[in-house]
């Protein structure tokens, strides 16, 4: 669990309470019509993203998945006396890259503060996180909608953190035993303005940034594992007012999970508001398998959490030449890629938006197209891949990584096609069998044989 | 020969050299000693057989011509607030009960490498919290001293804190030398009340990694010993940067020993107008005076400077400290080590753990910090509390410009008895007027027995200078010592 509930609102800088939104929602379909007129959402992230790192932000402790419950644990996670903190430089760099990656302001000089709670999944007893000079400032992301428009969410800042361990319940009756394996482990917070105003658009907000951050290498967007949580801010407010009290809907663990938790959090507000009643500012929980969400701690029970910069750690210096470099290695971006697709390959804006939503899916389709310095026709190739590989990734739940057929595969079998050697029908019959197989599209056409010759014939 | 335990490390480390007696002979002689003097408690635990297989090993190095330098085979008290592995580490502190780290602080691995001789862990104020010892777990040190005439005639004294016990071991020989740590005078006072030389060095000169924390930005550990010497060559193998220790500094560690000349002819010794403070006794102005003329009678240029924030150092540093604290100590929560009191939830788990598990003034402290920390008295307090320690180095950055140490007393009393002051921590706080400037501002000082008192008490001089001044500093602190010729002992 990583407690990030505000300390009392007076001890908060103005930039970190009323984050300043413009942003008109496009689509009156995203208004809640309730009984005494429509309802605004209003909605701002903080997604809490595990840094791609070997080992740990202050130890020297490895960050795998999935360890027996504390064997990733270093005298410094364990927050052993007499125990110091050293700053692990490739989660400075993975931070930097991710701002760079959101267009954001980079800040040369940063500070680590303790943000100070007991729990007994926090060892040390405070957290060590960045409050007031995060390591990266304002950016922004674009984010698609199904419907193609695209909107610009603001980026407050992206600060990095401790995560902390784990309270297992359920192993000894009547006790809480604690894994410390994700103690230490880098995070960083991604809070984005209140930009968003449906559950749709923030379920894309979540779904774009691990894209990017997946793109970049500085986060495996891996939800089910933890790797990507999210706090969701919901308010209600009436068209063009100003903001209403937000409640918090902490670690919400998939894209999916956001969409339900909003739009059942929202309904839950206005259906107060139109009451009469007035909203407590609390953080909830989402329970996904009622569909609701639940209080978890009401505003009184808020922590104040003493922050102070940590006197074990020296402010991050870093010259903009290390910025620059870290800029000159950032690989193609989703929104940079898709243009290109549209323009180099002349695909549909969808088309491209499909084919470039996952790395890996970007470059299987690049690899497919790429035939040893010629080039295989691009519509096609990504008419196979959005469609009969696609049904088949899906049918078998996999992972485009773990495809049976390869790119070099398809792109054997596009040839067949191009050359003629097979028609387009009966192609679909060979990536079948190739799938199945794992064979080659020659051998499973000559593994046809006679009857696929016939009908070519 | 006079006793072995008299010896100093310097003359020790000589006579070992020359095959006058082994490290092992010297060891028992310390061990001996330390069990006709366990009426002082200045030992939390003592490690005969670990100090006895040191000390052999040391002679084997010797024999085999591999003797590593002049600490090798030197009997050695530990401060309880450096993790020693295997030995009991609890920083004084009840909730630290059976603590046995498996690891060893950097400082300690310094000295084990350069052959020094483990004796024992020393006891000291708990959490390095106090002026006079009385705040341990375990129990008050006594100073080996006692005033011959006045009110406290006879009386048990506190050997001054918070490490009490290193600076009574140091005095009483039963350690040839000690570590211990200083966050706002914590080894200077007990050096001064005990009649011995402790120095401070350099925030940043050795590491903290390993040395439990009581304020990060102030602790720093450094040497309790009978000679500025033994000071130099105990800051030579304690000292050097460590990774591990983000706030340690990456330079080289000079031939402390070496910089002891003798000669501070033209040095500026700079004499802050603001230490001469209301109410200190005639006797501590006229100690500070005969130091002025002792430095000049050397060949010293003595410069009148101004130190002007110098009153806000005590009460910004007790802003600062505990702020630390507050945050530091709430890693002692039950959860993994040390004392556990179990209560009917977690919540009362953790305020039962740490209401028996701390003392009064580790809780007093605690209290403190976390007020001074809290939303909407932040401001007020503790960044505040920072300026006005960024006020106080710029004073001391001004004045290297007209000087290259400062003199000043190192405490406004001799030590007192045991039980004086306990009641009133204003009194207490007040042992550290003249060392917590110095500790604000990260400057190494030294305190350096000067003279008795009417009572016949030792008193110390202080001297301060620049970061990593520590050679300069030694070589007036040596030539101070010299002409004060304390050789007096309790």
């Amino acid at each position: 669990m990583t407690d990030t509930t505000d300390t009392t609102a007076d001890a908060i800088p103005d930039h970190l309470v009323a984050h300043f939104t413009s942003r008109i929602g496009h689509n009156s379909a995203d208004l809640i019509e309730g009984e005494t007129g429509s309802w605004e959402i209003v909605i701002g992230m903080e997604v809490h993203a595990q840094v791609t790192s070997e080992s740990k932000l202050f130890s020297g402790a490895p960050t795998d998945f999935g360890g027996e419950p504390n064997t990733h644990v270093s005298l410094v996670d364990a927050a052993m006396p007499g125990m110091l903190p050293v700053l692990n430089e490739a989660a400075i760099r993975q931070a930097v890259r991710t701002g760079l990656g959101l267009e954001a302001q980079i800040n040369l000089r940063s500070v680590f503060d303790r943000k100070n709670y007991f729990y007994p999944d926090l060892p040390q007893g405070y957290q060590i996180s960045q409050f007031s000079d995060p390591i990266v400032g304002e950016g922004r992301i674009t984010v698609d909608l199904e419907d193609g428009e695209s909107f610009e969410v603001g980026v407050v800042r992206i600060h990095l953190e401790q995560d902390a361990g784990k309270s297992v319940h359920d192993r000894i009756p009547d006790q809480t035993c604690i894994d410390l394996n994700r103690s230490g482990v880098a995070l960083m917070e991604i809070v984005s303005k209140p930009d968003l105003r449906s559950g749709v658009e923030a379920a894309a907000y979540l779904s774009k940034l691990r894209s990017i951050l997946r793109y970049l290498g500085t986060c495996d967007g891996n939800m089910q594992e933890g790797s990507m949580r999210a706090d969701v801010n919901v308010s209600v407010r009436r068209p063009g007012e100003d903001l209403g009290t937000r409640c918090e809907i902490k670690n919400v663990n998939s894209i999916r999970f956001v969409r339900q938790a909003v739009d059942y959090e929202a309904r839950r507000q206005v259906e107060i508001l139109e009451e009469g009643g007035e909203i407590d500012q609390e953080t909830r929980l989402f329970d996904p398998d009622r569909g609701e969400t639940r209080s978890m701690r009401s505003k009184e029970e808020a922590h104040d959490y003493r922050y102070f910069p940590d006197p074990d750690l020296l402010p991050v210096v870093i010259d903009q030449a290390y910025v620059d470099e870290i800029a000159a290695s950032l690989p193609e971006l989703p929104d940079k890629k898709a243009a290109r697709f549209v323009a180099e390959f002349g695909l549909s804006e969808y088309d491209a938006g499909v084919l470039v939503a996952e790395r890996e899916t970007a470059e299987f389709y690049e690899a497919v197209v790429d035939a040893g310095g010629a080039k295989r026709d691009p519509k096609i190739a990504a008419n196979w891949i959005t469609g009969d590989f696609f049904r088949r990734l899906n049918a078998d739940d996999l992972e485009i990584t773990a495809s049976p057929v390869s790119a070099a595969q398809l792109g054997g079998l596009i040839d067949l096609i191009a050359d003629g050697t097979i028609s387009g029908k009966i192609a679909k019959d060979v990536f079948d069998e190739m799938w199945d197989s794992g064979n080659d599209a020659d051998a499973n056409r000559r593994g046809k044989g006679p009857q696929a010759d016939q009908r070519q014939r | 020969m006079a006793a072995l335990t008299d010896l100093t490390i310097a003359e020790a480390g000589a006579a070992l050299e020359k095959g006058d007696f082994t490290a092992r002979e010297l060891t028992d002689a310390y061990l001996s000693a330390m069990e006709t003097a366990r009426g002082l408690n200045a030992y939390i635990e003592e490690t005969p057989e670990r100090a006895q297989a040191m000390a052999d090993a040391s002679d084997a190095r010797r024999a085999g011509g591999k003797a590593e330098g002049p600490l090798d085979g030197i009997p050695l008290a530990i401060k309880d607030l450096f993790c020693t592995e295997g030995a009991l580490s609890t920083a004084g502190s009840h909730i630290l009960e059976g603590f046995r780290p498996t690891y060893e602080s950097t400082v300690t691995q310094n000295l084990w490498d350069a052959g020094a001789v483990m004796l024992g862990k020393v006891n000291m104020d708990e959490f390095a919290m106090g002026s006079a010892n009385i705040t341990s777990h375990y129990g008050p040190t006594l100073n080996p001293w006692k005033a011959s005439s006045g009110d406290n005639a006879g009386k048990d004294l506190v050997p001054g804190g918070s490490s009490g016990g290193s600076a009574a071991a140091v005095a009483a020989r039963i350690a040839a030398g000690a570590t211990g740590t200083d966050t706002g005078g914590s080894i200077r006072q007990p050096g001064a009340f005990c009649g011995i030389v402790g120095l401070k060095p350099t925030y940043g000169r050795c590491s903290r990694w390993g040395v439990i924390a009581f304020a990060s930005s102030l602790d720093q550990a450094g040497p309790i010993a009978r000679s500025v010497e033994d000071s130099a060559i105990m800051l030579g193998g304690m000292a050097g940067f460590d990774p591990k220790d983000s706030t340690s500094v990456d330079l080289p560690v000079p031939d402390y020993a070496a910089a002891l000349t003798g000669d501070i002819r033209g040095l500026r010794v700079g004499v802050p107008a603001e230490y001469r403070m209301d109410g200190t006794p005639p006797e501590i102005e006229a100690l500070w005076q005969q130091g002025v003329a002792w430095l000049r009678d050397a060949g010293a240029e003595i410069v009148d400077i101004s130190l002007p924030h110098t009153k806000y150092a005590l009460p910004a540093y007790y802003i600062v400290a505990p702020a630390e604290a507050s945050s530091n100590l709430a890693r002692y929560d039950g959860m993994r080590y040390g004392l556990r009191v179990e209560g009917e939830d977690l919540t009362d788990t953790y305020e039962r753990t740490r209401a028996e598990g701390f003392g009064h003034e580790v809780q007093r402290r605690v209290m403190i910090g976390t007020y001074v920390l809290s939303a909407g008295y932040y401001d007020a307090y503790y960044l505040k509390a920072q300026r006005v320690r960024t006020r106080i180095a710029d004073d001391f950055k001004a004045a290297w410009d007209s000087c290259d140490v400062i003199l000043t007393p190192t405490t406004p009393s001799a030590a007192f008895a045991l039980g004086e002051k306990q009641d009133d921590p204003i009194a207490m706080y007040l042992n550290d007027i003249f060392t917590v400037p110095a500790s604000m501002a990260g400057l190494p000082a030294i305190s350096v027995p000067a003279g008795l008192s009417a009572d016949g008490l030792p008193l110390g001089l202080h001297l301060i200078a620049p970061a990593f001044g520590e050679e300069t500093l030694l070589r007036a602190a040596h030539v101070l010592e010299g002409a004060a010729g304390f050789d007096v002992q309790p």
